[in-house]
């Protein structure tokens, strides 16, 4: 026999008591959704999960409505000390039930059990751990004494990580004084809705947090919503677009974190055998599915041959298949729609020239999969060299200088993250220097940290989560007027409704909040 | 006996040069009492984007000098400034009508936020910057870093206090402008950019364009190679579309300010304009 | 089997160093590899360590382990009895399950050796064979403090005492000086030493000692000196100093074996020593070894636990996967 072939390590699915359907978390319970509820289903068998509600319009408006009575009447008279003894609850729930909300989200997301155990779930912990002990200490967020929250959060997180962007989101906005509406992915709702359960225990206040399903309709309503101080988004860069659109003219204040596409530079000097794993680590860390990933290796070419070797050598040793056994490295592609752009994009590269490699491995009959895929002989005009894949999918290019090597990185329109490979500390710091990325992993890859910033430069959006700036973002001066008390005052003074059309995210929006609408509204619909 | 004067020509400042605009059109700018003062160039869209051409390509050199010398820069400019201090005050009665009392306390707040801001050069980043004790073997590191060009439709109602409360700021961290003047007071806009030209800015950091902000703003907002856009200024123009189009590359927006504080000196002008980057790196005695 | 090449370790080093092996040539060879990341390195060690080994598998690891294994003593208080003893239980590690695999060798002291070759008797032989092989330490073991003539003394003595495999020290002192020539010179001359008058060899395995080596980049470095210089396995620890084997060092040494394999087509050994007390530690080695360098690896002329108590535990597993309940020390023997 093999030894490799580890006889199956399933982590237990008994852990899980799920409800064969799912309300809308609103004002403390689960209600009923006024939209046609859908299902979620594994990706990896295209098995049902749970019936989900599904929140239109109105539901949208409900959920505001109770975010801001929880706003106004409990959550910005409280403490920052008690505010941060729930967060403190919340994130030792979280702990407590880490296994379970584990084994949920492979379930839910695709992703290998070893992923959501051991990086996932304990980021969830960890960042409400580090925003709790902000609440009572925001005079020093960097925004002078006294800064005041913004009142209502609009909050719409991607299915890649569902729960840990779900901290990222929740944690700071909480600690902050702000309340919140959050739409997780249509694909993977389930630990959203098993989190709003952690809050029922925590017993926090209801209406601090409210948690709507639905698809990008539901989400494009929530971030139009008049009743809304503050929105943040992760998420492409297209929908990203759309919303800043939509924000334009409001006083709402904006957090995208959007795509990438992310060089990955190796120099001739690098450890190499750490630089594969590197390499490995941050292009096919949960399936590619990260808006981060390093997907375009810059590999000097004096090294190139070898790279190339020795990363489909060790690609050869990963394990792709059930997310639910311990020893799966690759999981399942979270749903359909994503495995026909990665094939699409795929095929492109084939088609402009580029040689595909794929690991060989045994691909599951049911579900969806993606083999581990190294493309070389990519050019940098090539689409896979320009286009976020969002899959387990490595695009290698090569340079000769460290000068090519950044440039050759920073020619994207996306500026999110980057690494770097070399024994050489100067160098790594020049080049860290000259990177237009948010974040530089230099000799390491794919960290994250709730005390470090995380966002992008240019078209990955703005903002950052994560650390002192993170929580800044939920916060505005004392001297500013805040634009939630703002917001409700100007509705008074045009007397317009707080009712917001359902609207999607790509479409014009209206424009309610600024006064001279017409003669914009009218330029802009011949856009 | 009295002399002829021997009056000035405006122009566009653009890369370190004084073109006309290349559409060849220019404004009459009067004073308060409507008499004539001036023909300012009215910028067109090309030199809107020759400006930002310039722009992008002074970024890596003043972004690329040293926080103490970007410093000395721009504090050297408020040396300039005083130095020509009574022909901004003389402009600055003759096109907003303002008293002598009045234009001479512009010009003092001017020059004092000048040095207000170059101070904050080799500052602002450790304000706004973090050493992140992350639970690894990581040094951790986030720093503000310039965003890259930006383009500013400077406050209206004010010659140079309003237009110094919007560059300066966006200068400190290492950015490049595109700034539109006030239409109605253009004619400080230039004198500045007169002493910006001699002084140790290098060509290209600063572009200043007058004319039209409703005809020029539009293109800068929708230009692919712009990072950010500060509308402060733009509160009477059709702001809501500027900032609409500036969504489509994702630019950073300051929205419009209004009234005696637009713009005030702060912290948060100099960071709007700065990217966060944090560094990661392995650290291990093996 | 024997660890005699066709070409010396001097030829061969020529022919990959393109230099006399003297210290200034093995400095540009040796430095010019690229360096460890140190986080990188502790972090993929831990993630192959999360593997998760069940049934079937983990029977085979088992049994895999136990015929993987140096059954050591090296004590100033050995004596002949206690010598007998572990070699008893070499041969027959669970008297009460006749099933259970006998381990590759049993490491001893060179003045131990010849009662070890007695008590074994007819199970002395190659484990490729189900017989079991003498290993001793050598080279004034283990600080490696002696003349070169002494360490030469006594490796001849140990091989003409009949053992199988010497284990000998490198100079670490002469390496942290950069004396790599030195080192280089010592490693050849033992294996030299290794050789029998019939002309085959006693296998040659290098004690790194990774504990006084410290950095990765040392023990890197190390490992190609002594595979350079004609060692047939690469060893972490005497086993006297800490810290012992560690998932990473090892890690990295099959690193070296992997790219020196790819170079060369030859298969080198790697022998983690001392620390590895626990099946579940030693299932951790195994998962390291097949999906670094391969599974074939996993074999006794490319592969060794250097143990004393390891065995028990795995003795202890095993039979709770034979009878379904937990065992405990009193139905495995002390030896």
């Amino acid at each position: 026999m093999s030894f490799l072939e580890y006889a199956p390590a399933p982590e237990s699915r008994a852990i899980l008591s799920l409800r064969d359907s799912y309300g809308l978390f609103i004002d403390g319970e689960f209600v009923d959704g006024h939209g046609t509820p859908f299902q979620t289903s594994s990706p990896a068998t295209e098995e049902r999960i749970a019936t989900i509600a599904n929140a239109n319009a109105a539901d949208v408006d409900i959920a505001v409505a109770a975010a801001r009575r929880a706003y106004d009447r409990t959550w910005s008279r409280m403490s920052g000390r008690d505010r941060g003894k729930y967060l403190f609850r919340i994130a030792r729930l979280v702990q407590e039930r880490a296994r379970e909300l584990a084994v949920a989200e492979s379930l839910d997301n695709g992703k290998p059990i070893k992923e959501s155990r051991d990086v996932d779930v304990p980021l969830v912990a960890a960042w409400f751990f580090y925003y709790a002990g902000w609440a009572d200490k925001l005079d020093h967020a960097g925004l002078g004494a006294n800064p005041r929250s913004l009142g209502v959060a609009a909050q719409v997180i991607p299915w890649n990580f569902p729960l840990l962007m779900l901290s990222w989101k929740i944690a700071p906005a909480l600690a902050a004084g702000n309340t919140v509406v959050l739409k997780p992915a249509e694909t993977t709702p389930l630990t959203a809705l098993l989190f709003a359960e952690i809050l029922q225990q925590a017993d926090l206040p209801p209406g601090v947090v409210n948690i709507i399903t639905g698809a990008g309709d539901t989400g494009a309503a929530l971030v139009a919503h008049e009743g809304v101080d503050k929105v943040a988004f992760t998420g492409s860069t297209a929908v990203g677009r759309a919303i800043a659109k939509q924000v334009a003219g409001t006083q709402k204040k904006v957090t995208l974190e959007l795509g990438g596409k992310a060089a990955n530079i190796v120099f001739d000097d690098a450890p190499i055998d750490q630089a594969i794993e590197g390499i490995v680590n941050g292009i096919f860390f949960n399936q590619g599915h990260v808006c981060c990933a390093g997907s375009r290796l810059l590999v000097q070419e004096s090294i190139h041959d070898e790279v190339v070797e020795r990363l489909k050598s060790r690609l050869s040793t990963l394990r792709l298949g059930d997310p639910l056994d311990k020893n799966t490295d690759i999981g399942a592609i979270n749903s359909a729609e994503q495995l026909e752009r990665i094939n699409e994009l795929s095929d492109a590269g084939v088609d402009e020239g580029a040689e595909r490699w794929s690991a060989p491995c045994e691909i599951p009959e049911n579900g969806f999969w993606y083999a581990p895929t190294i493309f070389t002989n990519v050019q940098t005009s090539n689409r896979i060299a320009r286009e976020e894949i969002f899959g387990p999918v490595l695009s290698v290019l090569t340079f000769r200088t460290p000068a090519e090597a950044i440039a050759k990185a920073n020619n994207t329109p996306y500026g999110l993250s980057a690494g770097i490979w070399t024994d050489k500390g100067s160098r790594i710091l020049a080049v860290a220097d000259q990177l237009r990325a948010g974040v530089v992993w230099a000799n390491t890859f794919n960290r994250f940290d709730p005390s470090s910033p995380f966002g992008g430069y240019k078209e990955s959006g703005y903002g950052r989560e994560g650390g002192r700036h993170g929580l800044a973002a939920y916060l505005a001066p004392s001297s500013a007027v805040s634009a939630g008390r703002a917001g409700a005052q100007r509705r008074l003074e045009t007397g317009e409704s707080t009712s917001a059309e359902p609207d999607t995210a790509a479409e014009r929006p209206a424009r309610p909040t600024r006064t001279r609408t017409t003669r914009a509204a009218k330029k802009g619909a011949a856009k | 006996m009295s002399r002829l004067a021997v009056p000035k020509t405006y122009k566009l400042y653009i890369g370190g040069a004084f073109p006309r605009s290349e559409s060849g059109r220019t404004y009459e700018v009067v004073s308060a009492s409507g008499a004539f003062l001036a023909n300012a160039a009215k910028a067109s869209r090309k030199d809107a984007r020759d400006a930002v051409v310039a722009a992008r390509g002074a970024v890596a050199g003043w972004a690329g000098a040293t926080a103490y010398n970007r410093g000395q820069v721009l504090y050297r400019i408020a040396e300039l400034l005083e130095g020509r201090r009574a022909q901004f005050v003389a402009e600055i009665e003759d096109a907003e009508g303002a008293t002598r009392a009045q234009a001479s306390a512009q010009v003092d707040e001017a020059i004092d936020r000048w040095v207000w801001y170059a101070g904050w050069a080799d500052k602002f980043a450790q304000v706004a910057g973090n050493a992140n004790p992350v639970a690894g073997p990581y040094f951790n590191i986030s720093v503000p870093e310039p965003t890259g060009v930006v383009a500013i439709v400077a406050p209206q109602d004010s010659s140079l206090v309003g237009l110094v409360s919007a560059v300066a700021p966006a200068l400190v961290a290492g950015n490049a402008v595109v700034v539109v003047a006030s239409e109605r007071f253009p004619l400080s806009a230039i004198s500045l950019a007169e002493v910006l030209a001699t002084s140790d800015v290098p060509k290209g950091v600063v572009n200043v364009l007058t004319g039209s902000p409703a005809e020029i703003a539009p293109w800068l907002a929708s230009h692919a190679d712009v990072n950010a856009l500060d509308l402060v200024g733009a509160g009477e123009l059709d702001w809501v579309d500027l900032e609409f189009a500036a969504a489509d590359t994702l630019k950073r927006v300051l929205r419009p300010e209004q009234g005696p504080d637009a713009a005030a000196p702060t912290l948060d002008r100099i960071t709007a304009f700065t990217e966060t980057k944090t560094v990661w790196h392995t650290k291990s005695l093996k | 089997m024997s660890g005699t090449s066709l070409v010396t370790a001097r030829e061969r080093a020529l022919a990959v160093l393109g230099g006399e092996p003297d210290d200034a040539t093995l400095r540009r060879y040796l430095h010019g590899i690229a360096g460890v990341d140190a986080v990188g390195l502790e972090q993929r060690a831990a993630a192959l360590g999360t593997r998760s080994i069940k049934t079937s598998s983990k029977k085979w690891a088992l049994d895999k382990i136990i015929s993987l294994i140096d059954l050591t003593t090296l004590e100033g208080a050995d004596t002949p009895g206690k010598v007998r003893s572990l070699v008893a239980k070499a041969v027959n590690p669970d008297p009460a399950d006749a099933t259970t695999p006998r381990v590759a060798a049993v490491c001893v002291y060179g003045d131990m050796v010849p009662f070890a070759v007695d008590a074994l008797g007819g199970a002395h032989g190659d484990p490729d064979d189900g017989r079991i092989s003498v290993a001793a330490v050598a080279t004034a073991f283990p600080s490696g403090r002696a003349s070169l003539e002494i360490k030469l003394a006594d490796t001849v003595e140990a091989v003409a005492a009949g053992a199988d495999e010497i284990d000998m020290v490198i100079d670490r002192g002469a390496f942290l000086a950069g004396r790599y020539g030195l080192v280089f010179d010592q490693i050849a001359a033992v294996k030299e030493a290794c050789r029998r008058p019939d002309g085959t060899s006693a296998s040659l395995k290098v004690i790194l000692e990774t504990g006084e080596l410290v950095t990765y980049d040392n023990v890197r470095r190390a490992s190609w000196l002594s595979i350079l210089a004609g060692g047939d396995f690469i060893k972490t620890s005497t086993g006297k100093v800490q810290p012992a084997a560690t998932l990473p060092v090892t890690l990295l040494m099959l690193e070296v074996v992997r790219d020196w394999h790819l170079a060369t087509g030859q298969r080198i050994g790697v022998k983690p020593a001392g620390g590895i007390r626990a099946s579940k530690d030693a299932i951790k080695y195994l998962v390291t070894v097949a999906e670094t360098v391969g599974e074939e690896w996993l074999q006794p002329h490319l592969f060794r636990f250097g143990a004393s108590s390891l065995l028990n535990d795995v003795l202890l597993q095993r039979q709770k996967m034979t009878t379904g309940h937990y065992s405990g020390p009193d139905y495995v023997t002390i030896d």
